[in-house]
């Protein structure tokens, strides 16, 4: 968390825990560098996916994995005005997370077109090594000064 | 109501996340139709403003779930593997549907495609497809 531009900041911040979704699950920021983010999702009874297990639902981590990716979408595209549609998520569930466990999201815009963002991202619950997910996803951009003669 | 209907409605009803999305289902014969009323707390852009694609992906994963309930019913839940969301318009801000087609059941996996719309079934917003780890069949599902 080193060269990133306040304004970076801000939107990170503001991805996080401003948007409906994000602030209605309780997301928090934990960083944000060049084409990388790390977002959190604390437990909450009202979350879980398994009231035998107590374990927090699956749709949570999809939702903590989609924000934390276009948040390393968003911190790639820098100080750029544009907007991002998710176009496909693909999530891989190795292991049910720890009962009464939150999830902690990092992702990675490894690749960054004109058009097109690919990011990868990882989930865990307790230990970064031992992952509960993992998640590819192709992201398309739109910026809307890139096409300013045809606007 | 039928047992497949008490399968789902008991299904819907235990997992607290489902009535954090707000989500319903109906069932016709054996064709589940999942059932997602707008909210605000569901909302990913607030410009457009669009439906999360977490909540996208997450009310398709969840169609797919509840499909297995009636078509296999089981004390424990199953599990998801994969998911792969394929989005293909933004969710708008109104009530979302989604059917779920069981395209293979094995022994221990099932194949699911799901597929959502809004006002026009012909075109489609989002699509899912899935592999899930089933439980052990039981005779009274649910019970503890």
């Amino acid at each position: 968390m080193t060269q990133v531009p306040d304004i970076v900041r801000q939107m990170a911040e503001h991805m996080a825990t401003t948007v409906p979704q994000a602030a209605s699950l309780g997301f928090k920021l934990v960083s944000v560098d060049v084409g990388r983010g790390s977002i959190q999702a604390a437990w909450r009874e009202d979350l879980v996916g398994d009231p035998d297990t107590q374990v927090i639902a699956g749709g949570v981590v999809t939702s903590l994995l989609d924000h934390t990716c276009g948040l390393a979408m968003a911190s790639a595209a820098g100080t750029e005005a544009f907007s991002t549609a998710t176009l496909d998520l693909r999530i891989d569930y190795m292991r049910a997370a720890a009962p009464r466990a939150g999830v902690v999201a990092e992702a990675h815009c490894y690749k960054l077109t004109s058009t097109i963002g690919f990011v990868r991202a990882e989930a865990w619950d307790v230990d970064k090594s031992d992952l509960i997910a993992t998640a590819q996803a192709a992201f398309v951009l739109n910026r809307p000064n890139a096409k300013a003669g045809t606007r | 109501m039928s047992r497949s209907a008490e399968q789902l409605e008991t299904f819907l009803q235990r997992v607290p996340y489902v009535r954090f999305l707000g989500m319903r289902a109906e069932l016709i014969g054996d064709e589940m139709t999942a059932i997602l009323p707008f909210a605000p707390h569901l909302v990913g852009n607030t410009f457009l403003p669009a439906l999360h694609g977490g909540v996208i992906g997450a009310f398709l994963e969840m169609t797919a779930l509840a499909q297995l309930s009636v078509a296999q019913p089981s004390q424990r839940m199953h599990k998801t593997i994969d998911i792969t969301i394929e989005y293909l318009r933004p969710g708008r801000a109104m009530t979302a549907y989604a059917r779920a087609d069981l395209r293979k059941i094995g022994r221990r996996i099932a194949n699911v495609h799901v597929e959502a719309w809004q006002d026009d079934r012909s075109q489609p917003f989002a699509a899912l497809r899935g592999h899930f780890l089933l439980s052990p069949q039981g005779e009274r599902p649910f019970q503890s």
